[in-house]
């Protein structure tokens, strides 16, 4: 029923699923090798910013709030997975090390041992409060939806409760993943500073498997994940609730007339959205294997917020397609690979204008193609847009403007 | 040189004391040639007696440049020798005398009363600053009995040593105490410096405190001041309980007596376990072959029936009290010039996200867009800054001309902005945002093409280094009040468009009411284009101010850019007040901050940001918000 | 009677503006009231206040059989006690189909998690067909609402009225922009609605008003000027001089 309706999730699904396969099928660990290591991890990790800008679009493109703090919480479930990563493997280091003495080690020599391993470098050899859990798989799992859950909801809860809306929302929250890349950034927040969270591409139970299998398994994770999500999001969109959370980006005040509790609905869709990509965030950090607190820098979520208004936001597919199309692109563009324009006065690198190249991009998809990429796909199904008279309520034309300019 | 100069003077000087000099000295030879402390004292008081020649003489026996030629004394100096009496050169092997260090610090005091009096008055001044820089009790007599001080200033000095010493050496606490007082509210380094001994503290561990000891504190184990483990280490070092030794030292002595897969009769397997590596330690010594370690329950009994307490080395409690008043009233005081330095410093960053923020205002405030380019606007101020100053070698009028020209590039910046891209997405705020973000990484990314990613110099000019100076503790750079100027001169400018010309007038009305303003002939287009202009023109300005006490480079803007929206935020849309009174919140904050964990200015933005995420909940529209029924929806 | 609605002295103040001044106003269970009064009389602010948009400085706003004070109480809250109001201008989610629209309004739990689960059943896809019908969209269901003409909203957004069964209905200026055959069918539809429920409405026209003959409340600088019906109201000497002005 809910799949007849909605046509367009079995064939992102049937994409999905052949992108993956084939994949696997020109890897070095299960196929003919084509497709090395390296770029196995590379569209693993798009899949991941795939599924973030999934959740971008339904914060943004369906309830219309232009959260620019979306890449906090990935990074933010992304450090929380590694905080597992990290001591767990630390702690079989350190286990190993110590099995070789005489006398074997009590547990407090153990995490005594692994703390200080972790915190040397920033001058400390003592495990922060922090890390309580650290040692178990499924706490540290918990957390990774909690902690972001948790946040974006205390967040949003005094965001909404006080009916921020509009530019001032979206200047709020870069102000929160400021706040929390600053603290972040100290040493002494028990996050190792700017060292960040690193080794995480070696799993810990797992060190005998070969990172060419491993990144086939976390390609399918990730694959997965997206499926997942997707579903989910399709079945939200599609329902009243989608209906709902249209209808307040549309005109919240008079959804509030309608009985609706506007702000309760935003703070659902704040809250899931941030644990969708704290999920994406903590499959996309075991591939990067790093973390650190630049990747909670503003401009992260701006990026995210790119990649949906390129891809088209109000589908969910377009958010997907610009997140890939974007990603992917400028990999291409900064690791040195395009080659470069020579322009007879003026040779362009690519890595120097690829940024250039792209702000511009930018602007001319707000200002020529609101609809981003997946316009194109409009265009193919030959869908035509409605066409409305009457006022233009554009997803953007949020209750703020249009109440002042009308008094 | 200086001896040898007052040699030569001796030598012409009336030789009646020398007779004197010359008996005391053969009077009291044999105690000069072996002195003891306890002897010596009538020996210097004699010689010190025999008249200013003297001087030259202990100094000289200080030093350890008085010898003996035969059976002359004489002053050694380098290879010369000199009679001790006539100043006669002596010629001879000479054999320099060693007095040891107790009777030298008396010989020193001694010696003090001639140079306190010498008639040279830099000499006085020297003697006095030698006691000043290396204070001892035996100085304190020589300052109170030499002769009365003719200039005055040294005169105000030494009455002022006097006491310092009187506080630190004095035998009658009624003198110290009243000394203290004399001081009154003074916050000196040297009263400092003469306090802070007094209340030296050491720590002690007993089974009880002397009754008559002047304590300090007294600490009990296991608080925050003295850990549990301090303050056993302290049991052990005053060898009132037995040591315990590291988990590491047990591990290393569990290892030597490994033996057969067993320590002690324990298993090693066994020995993951913190209690049974006891067991296998107490095995061991119950046999005899390690010494015993204390138990975590002696430990504990050990740590309950002994006392520990920081105790004053100065004895007497009323001293300690006063010292520590006056100490603590100095704090108070100098906090109070460090919050004015601090105000200062607020004020002149609340001038800088001021002028970073009031263009961004004035467009939001105008069109209700927010332009995320704005802090590019700043860098290219910077970077016209930079490039002018390449151009004109001069850099008070290279700031001239750099002011007007950084205005006119980021003018005509902003307007093209507007033309192309903002004006096509009227009322789509959210799109403009990011929209402008786009025009944002682009323009970041041309700077680096350009410039180049390392930091171009953007030097003021020399009028305007250096500081303003108000008392010992606060000072403000020149730059920084040049900033702060200028941040009231737009303000002015700002207020005179704003209220005295037609385009403020325009302005005006096509904030309140576009469509109203269209309808009376103003073109709210243009006027909208007009106030970008203006308002990304002050970015530049801004950007040539920020440029002269910070680094230019491509990043220079969107380090700003953050707290100038916060600014703008906590300030109300609208309203060039509220942008003021949002830039001094800001920035006072953020210094504030700053002082309560100082050092890190990473956590004082960080909980600034959580202030403003907490103040919005309040204030929702800003310090001054916009008013009307408008604003109510 | 009891009254649904109590208001009790309530005052309201923009920056030095009394729009409302100690304003009281009663309305029983089932009834229809006409509001009017000229530009500025407070109105819209009357009904901003009732519905929760804005607060009084002063006074009490009482509601239905346990006399519970509104002024507690959000906008969303507010219109689930059964409280709903049409706008002067149709506001409709151009965006969504006609059916789309009804669906959001059926009476039906409205906290974020019921509604996730929410199914069309049937009932409910019966129900939005029959006030399709009602408000004559019935062959537009599947119709975005932006494509309909101005009239054509207007009953859309009275269609929603009606789906959220409300047991106070604040209707502002409904026969502005309507045609005279479309006024007749708004004033035929407003006295059968006030058969069952309290309606009240705002309105300028005394044409339509007089249609409507019902008790009339007319409200002049924010306070009650005179109450009782048309031909009471027009005889008294205040409101003449209040609308012919002096």
């Amino acid at each position: 029923m809910f799949i007849r309706k909605n046509p367009s999730v079995l064939i992102f699904l049937a994409v999905l699923a052949v992108f993956t396969l084939t994949v696997t099928l020109m890897s070095e660990a299960y196929g003919s090798g084509a497709v090395p290591t390296s770029m196995v991890k590379t569209l693993g990790k798009t899949l991941c910013l795939a599924l973030a800008a999934l959740a971008m679009d339904l914060v943004w493109g369906y309830a219309g709030i232009l959260s620019l703090g979306h890449m906090a919480f990935f990074a933010l479930g992304g450090y929380m997975i590694g905080q597992w990563l990290m001591y767990a493997r630390t702690g079989e280091i350190v286990a190993a090390t110590l099995a070789n003495a005489p006398i074997p080690p009590t547990p407090t020599e153990i995490s005594d041992g692994i703390a200080g391993q972790i915190f040397g470098v920033v001058g400390s050899a003592e495990l922060p409060l922090t890390w309580s859990f650290a040692g178990s798989l499924p706490l540290q799992l918990l957390l990774v939806l909690a902690v972001p859950g948790v946040f974006a909801f205390l967040f949003g809860w005094l965001a909404f409760r006080s009916r921020v809306n509009g530019v001032y929302l979206s200047i709020l929250t870069q102000a929160m993943t400021l706040a929390l890349a600053l603290w972040l950034y100290q040493n002494d927040s028990g996050f190792r500073g700017n060292n960040g969270l690193s080794g995480l591409q070696n799993i810990p139970g797992l060190t005998h498997v070969p990172q060419s299998d491993l990144s086939v398994w976390f390609l399918w994770a990730s694959a997965a994940a997206l499926a997942l999500a997707y579903l989910l999001a399709a079945w939200l969109v599609s329902g009243k609730f989608g209906s709902v959370i249209r209808a307040i980006r549309d005109d919240e005040s008079r959804v509030r007339f309608l009985g609706y509790s506007v702000e309760g609905y935003k703070l659902t869709v704040f809250t899931l959205t941030a644990m969708i990509c704290a999920i994406a965030g903590a499959l996309y950090y075991p591939q990067a294997g790093i973390i650190n607190p630049a990747e909670l820098a503003p401009i992260a979520s701006i990026y995210l917020a790119v990649w949906v208004a390129i891809g088209g936001r109000g589908r969910l597919y377009g958010a997907v397609i610009g997140a890939v199309v974007v990603s992917l692109l400028s990999s291409w563009f900064t690791g040195g690979r395009a080659p470069d324009l020579n322009l007879g006065l003026y040779t362009v690198k690519w890595v120097d204008w690829w940024q250039v190249l792209l702000g511009l991009a930018f602007v001319c998809v707000t200002l020529f193609a609101p609809r981003g990429l997946s316009s194109i796909i409009d265009a193919v199904k030959g869908f035509r847009m409605p066409n409305r008279r009457g006022r233009d309520l554009g997803p953007d034309l949020g209750a703020l403007r249009e109440k002042e300019a009308e008094a | 040189m200086r001896h040898l100069l007052l040699s030569l003077l001796l030598l012409f000087a009336a030789p009646a004391f020398a007779q004197d000099l010359a008996s005391v000295l053969t009077t009291h030879r044999n105690q000069i040639l072996k002195p003891s402390r306890q002897t010596i004292g009538p020996v210097i008081e004699a010689l010190a007696a025999a008249g200013p020649e003297a001087g030259p003489v202990l100094e000289a026996w200080a030093d350890r440049r008085l010898g003996l030629v035969d059976d002359r004394f004489v002053i050694l100096d380098g290879e010369t020798a000199r009679d001790a009496a006539t100043g006669a050169i002596v010629p001879g092997e000479a054999k320099a005398l060693k007095p040891n260090s107790g009777v030298r610090g008396l010989i020193s005091a001694a010696l003090v009363q001639f140079q306190l009096t010498d008639p040279d008055p830099a000499r006085r001044r020297a003697a006095l600053e030698a006691i000043a820089r290396q204070p001892d009790a035996s100085q304190l007599q020589a300052l109170r009995e030499a002769a009365p001080e003719t200039d005055p200033a040294l005169a105000a000095r030494r009455d002022r040593l006097t006491r310092l010493l009187t506080i630190g050496y004095d035998e009658n606490p009624e003198a110290r105490l009243a000394a203290i007082d004399s001081f009154g509210s003074e916050t000196s380094a040297d009263f400092q410096a003469v306090l802070n001994p007094l209340l030296a503290t050491r720590r002690v561990a007993a089974a009880s405190l002397p009754e008559d000891a002047n304590i300090a504190e007294e600490l009990s184990p296991g608080s925050d001041a003295l850990p549990g483990a301090e303050a056993y280490a302290l049991l052990v070092d005053a060898g009132l309980a037995p040591p315990r030794p590291g988990n590491a030292e047990v591990k290393a002595v569990l290892a030597a007596h490994l033996a057969e897969g067993q320590v002690g009769g324990v298993p090693v397997a066994e020995q993951s376990d913190p209690a049974r590596r006891d067991d296998a330690y107490a095995a061991l010594a119950a046999a005899g072959t390690v010494a015993p370690i204390a138990t975590a329950e002696e430990v504990t009994q050990a740590l309950e029936t002994h006392r520990f307490a920081d105790l004053y080395a100065e004895p007497n409690p009323e001293i300690t009290s006063a010292a520590r008043a006056a100490l603590r009233g100095m704090q108070t005081r100098e906090g109070m010039a460090q919050a004015a330095d601090l105000t200062l410093d607020a004020l002149s960053l609340a001038s800088i996200y001021f002028l970073a923020a009031i263009g961004l205002a004035i467009t939001f405030g105008v069109m209700g867009v927010i332009n995320m380019a704005h802090g590019e606007f700043i860098m290219m101020g910077a970077y016209t800054g930079y490039v002018v100053q390449t151009v004109i070698v001069d850099r008070t009028l290279s700031l001239v001309v750099a002011l007007p020209a950084a205005f006119a590039v980021t003018f005509l910046a902003g307007v093209l902005l507007y033309r192309l891209v903002i004006r096509h997405l009227a009322k789509r705020p959210l799109e403009t945002l990011l929209a402008t973000f786009g025009v944002s990484i682009a323009l970041q990314q041309i700077a680096k093409n350009i410039f180049g990613t390392q930091a171009r110099p953007l030097t003021a000019p020399a009028w305007l280094e250096g500081s303003i100076s108000f008392g010992e503790t606060v000072s403000i750079s020149s730059i920084r009040v040049a900033i702060f100027v200028l941040a009231l001169l737009f303000l002015g400018l700002f207020l005179v468009i704003m209220k005295r010309t037609r385009l403020g007038l325009q302005v005006r009305a096509v904030t309140q009411n576009p469509g109203m303003a269209a309808s009376m002939g103003i073109n709210p287009d243009r006027i909208a284009m007009m106030t970008f202009g203006l308002g990304s023109g002050i970015a530049g300005i801004a950007g040539v101010a920020i440029g002269l006490f910070a680094k230019v480079t491509s990043e220079l803007g969107s380090d700003y850019i953050v707290q100038s929206f916060m600014t703008v935020v906590v300030g109300g849309v609208g309203n060039i007040w509220g942008t003021l009174a949002g830039a001094a919140l800001i920035g006072g904050l953020q210094k504030g901050i700053e002082v309560l964990n100082p050092g890190n200015t990473l956590a004082a933005q960080t909980w600034m940001i959580l202030f403003i995420i907490i103040f919005i909940q309040f204030r929702p529209r800003g310090i001054m918000p916009q008013k009307g029924r408008a604003a109510e929806a | 009677m009891t009254a649904l609605l109590e208001v009790n002295g309530i005052s309201k103040t923009f920056d030095g503006f009394r729009a409302i001044n100690n304003l009281s106003f009663n309305i029983g269970a089932v009834e229809l009231r006409a509001v009017i009064g000229p530009n500025g009389a407070g109105k819209t602010t009357f009904m901003d206040i009732v519905t929760g948009k804005t607060r009084p400085d002063s006074g009490q706003v009482l509601w239905g059989e346990r006399s519970q004070s509104l002024l507690k109480l959000s906008e969303a809250q507010i219109a689930r006690a059964g409280i709903g109001r049409k706008f002067q201008r149709p506001t409709v989610f151009e965006d969504q189909t006609v059916a789309e629209n009804l669906t959001m309004a059926l009476k039906a739990p409205r906290g974020p998690f019921r509604v996730m689960r929410w199914k069309p059943t049937p009932d409910s896809v019966a129900r939005v067909a029959e006030l399709a019908g009602e408000v004559g969209l019935a062959q537009r269901l599947d119709h975005k609402a932006g494509e309909l003409s101005h009239g054509q909203k207007q009953w859309l957004e009275i269609g929603m009225l009606l789906a959220q069964e409300p047991r106070l209905l604040l209707v502002d200026e409904p026969a502005a922009g309507m045609t005279l055959a479309e006024r007749e069918q708004t004033t035929t539809l407003l006295r059968r609605l006030a058969e069952t429920r309290a309606v009240v409405v705002v309105e300028h026209d005394m044409e339509f008003v007089r249609r409507l003959s019902c008790k009339v409340t007319v409200l002049h600088q924010g306070a009650v000027l005179a109450e009782g019906s048309l031909d009471h109201v027009s005889a008294n000497p205040e409101v003449i001089e209040v609308y012919l002005g002096r």
